[in-house]
């Protein structure tokens, strides 16, 4: 793969009172590939960085920080190459500005692949400017200059001059081009690749109101918004005399607008019907609304139920497919010439993103303007939603970035917000709305279940050469709901000679969205747990099996927009490779009913590889006593503490997704209304150790927020199936009787 | 209703029916925000105080109960952030997104209190109740044992000090 290189430039400017602003524009990821016409320039900087006349340097951080630790990373790239010391850096958090940056959105572990290479540019181009400027005021040769820690020196006259003493003149030079700039060999770096322990800690230690549900504004109420249980239902009457009477209450109102109809963000449907209760403080608000009597239009999809889902997946299983997505080879011949066939049946359920901080957002409507403070991880978004619930402009909406308490993409959807503007803005007073637990859980957009019905021919030495999957999902119309698509290149395409992918989709009543790792935290699951089927079937290590099937393909996949569509073989054998080795793979005696599982899998750029041993008792009780790790996600790590603290918590999360999360619907409600039903692991429930290694390869640094999660969820099972010879096929796993022990 | 109470060491009137959970008479009266919501149900632990030095679940605590009590909140756990919790929280950089930890420290300063060096499994049952959803618990871990280490240290401290004197 090479380097996602954007056409990238910086401009500089005079700041006041001697200081100097570096902007670097990046080229927008489509223009700088050549669709959509000749690149224009970009309109707004990705980055902005100021040195004040006093050398203080601050670098705006514009994207949302939701506990991924972008906020950190970025500044690290830039100050790297600058040369200052990184306790000097300030970071400030921007506001949600299109007239000044380009895209602020958190989402796909893309801010690493998309800054590695322009951040240490404008670096770069920082400290050759802050040389030149040396070099002109002292009238010596740029050549034997040395800058570090803020400062130009002269080895020769001894002399120094801090950046802030040259940033005046900087303001003044020209712009060298970014392409030909010298940046640092990787051996000398002093900021990355060195743990940064991240600036808010303090903050949150000592209970700072740093998160967006602790935003106050002066005269501000509380609101609570009660929605139909059924998406898309309608408020056709409310109690709302008895309710504005009761104490605490200072206004109720239903909203009931037109549905708005949004085709540049499809699925996020704004506003909805419901009621919205103002009050002193939130617990008046709740206090009001259980008494509320409601009579509500549920609409057509109060019939569905998951029931009903799994018995359609079921019919549609025996159907045929409604759509091949994919046909390599000759899939008939290829089972013929099979020397054993295996079939096996594997599913998944809805789950929900439950972030611990609920869904909340503040907004104030004064003199026809709204003001906006929100945790969003797209506040581009939000704002066009909230724009067409209140029918104001967009730039009549203004949008602070606060920090959120977790994301895992909840926050990529905005109705929340759309629902705060609007409150605010007929309820004349700064409002404060936040959603329950109940809520929050009620109302997501789900992960999408799904079923996939997998056929494999195995020939006689043990070759997969066959393999079928019929996908049986959900639709939205003729389309896949949103993340509920299947690619025609997803694992083992390329690598099995007759491949078919086949799909059939039923209509779904609830919403559906990204949550962490999208599609792959299920795909891993049933194509893992699949292979480690056919390695037992072929009589074959799991790990051999995987080795010897990354050797039978094509090792490199086509590259679309810039991106692979896949996976490199030798990257992902190097990964399983080490993660045996790291877990003693096949070399240790472990007691009866433990035993060791393996899985990798390719997303967001990322390789991993993971391997779990893990116990299981005689009343299906398990303990996964630890986890390996092997990743490949690139040349560098930028900050080392911080990245094996992300695939830690993504190895658990993992783990609370495989066995106690499930979301379902009866009469189109969703069942499942807080943590006690949809569960997350603990910390007695926690591996003692989860050990983590990056192997450094030559490849541009990539994500790891997301790739580093699917992987365990088959490992885990793939364990218990060594442990116990019992295979799960269905998630999650506490269906089939199992538990924490 | 004004209901008395110490908070943080102050006294303190709150002007709320006795059956507001003890949460929102912090978050929305006292405007002390430090101390977080995530369930309302006593699942996640997020808005774990002190009543009296014992762990507690704010959001289904009335505040009535807890009239001429002592309530610690994060925002009282130190003047400073020197609390051994907070200094081991802090070096260990625990969190992710940091919206638990107010509740985790609650729950390991009140742990530490009753028993100064805690084993894996006294650790992991005072904190179960406190969910991570970024998974950090490995790092919680590991905190609560450096928490134990520093508070030792600074007692040993003292102590040596005392004797000087």
């Amino acid at each position: 793969m090479k380097a996602i290189n954007r056409r990238s430039f910086l401009r500089v400017s005079a700041l006041g009172a001697g200081g100097v602003l570096l902007s670097l524009y990046m080229e927008p990821e489509a223009k700088a590939q050549g669709r959509g016409g000749p690149p224009a320039p970009p309109p707004n900087p990705n980055v902005y960085i100021k040195v004040a006349a006093d050398g203080t340097v601050t670098i705006m951080a514009k994207n949302p920080e939701v506990g991924q630790g972008v906020k950190m990373m970025l500044p690290m790239l830039v100050a790297e190459e600058l040369d200052v010391d990184w306790k000097s850096v300030k970071i400030e958090q921007a506001d949600f500005d299109d007239t000044r940056y380009a895209a602020q959105s958190a989402g796909g572990s893309t801010s690493t692949p998309n800054n590695w290479i322009p951040m240490r540019q404008a670096g770069a181009a920082g400290r050759a400017m802050f040389i030149t400027a040396a070099a002109q005021t002292w009238g010596v040769a740029e050549a034997g200059l040395t800058a570090a820690s803020g400062r130009v020196t002269n080895p020769a006259s001894g002399k120094s001059l801090g950046y802030g003493e040259l940033a005046a003149k900087v303001a003044t030079l020209p712009m060298p081009e970014l392409g030909t700039l010298k940046m640092k060999n990787p051996a000398d770096y002093r900021i990355i690749g060195h743990t940064q322990p991240q600036r808010e800690a303090r903050n949150i230690v000592t209970g700072k109101p740093i998160f967006c549900i602790d935003t106050e504004l002066p005269g501000m109420k509380y609101a609570t918004f009660e929605k139909c249980g059924v998406f898309g239902g309608k408020v056709v009457s409310a109690n709302l005399d008895e309710i504005k009477k009761m104490a605490g209450v200072v206004n109720a109102f239903i909203v009931d607008r037109p549905p708005v109809t949004d085709t540049v963000i499809p699925g996020d449907p704004g506003l909805e019907s419901g009621i919205a209760i103002i009050a002193d403080t939130w617990w008046h608000a709740q206090q009001a609304r259980k008494k509320l009597v409601v009579k509500w239009d549920e609409g057509p999809r109060a019939t569905h139920s998951s029931a009903a889902y799994v018995a359609k997946a079921e019919e549609l299983s025996k159907a045929a497919p409604q759509r091949t997505l994919r046909l390599d080879g000759d899939i008939d011949a290829g089972f013929k010439a099979s020397a054993k066939v295996v079939e096996a049946a594997y599913s998944y359920p809805f789950i929900s993103h439950a972030p611990l901080e609920p869904q909340n957002c503040t907004a104030q409507f004064k003199d026809g303007k709204l003001e906006i403070w929100s945790n969003s991880q797209i506040p581009g978004n939000g704002r066009r939603v909230t724009a067409l619930a209140t029918g104001l402009a967009e730039k009549d909406i203004t949008i602070h970035m606060v920090r959120g308490g977790g994301g895992f993409g909840r926050r990529l959807t905005n109705d929340y917000m759309a629902e705060a503007g609007y409150i605010a803005k007929e309820a004349g007073v700064p409002v404060k709305l936040l959603w329950s637990r109940e809520d929050d859980m009620q109302h997501d957009y789900y992960r999408p279940g799904g079923f996939q019905y997998l056929k494999a021919g195995l020939d006689a030495s043990g070759k997969v050469v066959a393999w079928h999957n019929h996908f049986v999902g959900y639709g939205d119309g003729d389309r896949f709901v949103s993340s509920g698509a299947i690619g025609p290149t997803e694992f083992p395409q390329r690598f099995v000679p007759n491949y078919q992918l086949q799909a059939s989709v039923q209509q779904l009543g609830i919403r559906t969205g990204a949550l962490r790792a999208p599609t792959s935290n299920a795909f891993a699951f049933v194509f893992h747990s699949f292979l480690d089927e056919l390695a037992h079937a072929a009589g074959k290590d799991p790990v051999q099996f995987r080795l010897d099937l990354l050797s039978s393909g094509v090792p490199t996949a086509a590259v679309e927009n810039g991106r692979p569509t896949g996976l490199d073989a030798n990257r992902m054998k190097a990964v399983v490779q080490l993660a045996a080795e790291m877990s003693g793979w096949g070399k240790k005696t472990l007691p009866k009913g433990t035993a060791m599982g393996t899985a990798f899998h390719f997303s967001h750029l990322g390789y991993f590889a993971e391997t779990a041993e893990v116990r299981v008792d005689a009343n299906n009780k398990i303990k996964v006593n630890k986890v390996w790790v092997a990743a490949d996600v690139g040349s560098q790590i930028i900050n080392p503490g911080a990245a094996e603290n992300i695939c830690q918590g993504a190895i658990i999360d993992g783990m609370s997704e495989l066995m106690g999360q499930e979301i379902t619907v009866d009469k189109g409600r969703i069942v499942q209304g807080n943590y006690d039903k949809h569960t997350m692991v603990r910390l007695s429930q926690a591996p003692a150790e989860i050990e983590v290694r990056f192997l450094k390869t030559d490849f541009p640094p990539t994500g790891l927020g997301e790739p580093a999660l699917p992987p365990v969820l088959p490992a885990i099972a793939n364990a218990i199936f060594a442990a116990t010879g019992k295979r799960v096929r269905q998630l999650p796993i506490s269906k089939a009787g199992y538990s924490w022990a | 209703m004004a209901i008395k109470l110490t908070v943080n060491g102050q006294s303190t009137t709150v002007d709320a029916p006795n059956d507001m959970p003890l949460l929102w008479a912090l978050r929305d009266v006292l405007h002390l925000r430090g101390t977080k919501f995530g369930c309302g149900i006593a699942q996640c632990g997020a808005c774990t105080v002190h009543v009296n030095g014992t762990a507690v679940r704010s959001c289904i605590t009335p505040v009535g109960t807890v009239a001429a009590k002592s309530v610690t909140t994060i925002e009282g756990l130190s003047a400073d952030g020197s609390h051994p919790v907070q200094q081991a929280w802090e070096e260990i950089d625990v969190a992710q997104c940091g919206y638990c930890q107010a509740g985790q420290m609650m729950s390991a300063a009140a742990l530490l209190a009753k028993t100064p060096k805690p084993t894996d499994q006294e650790i992991d049952s005072a904190l179960n109740g406190n969910l991570c959803r970024c998974g950090t618990y490995l790092r919680i871990r590991k905190a609560v044992h450096k928490a134990a280490e520093l508070a030792t240290n600074a007692s040993t401290k003292k102590a040596v000090q005392t004797a000087a004197r």
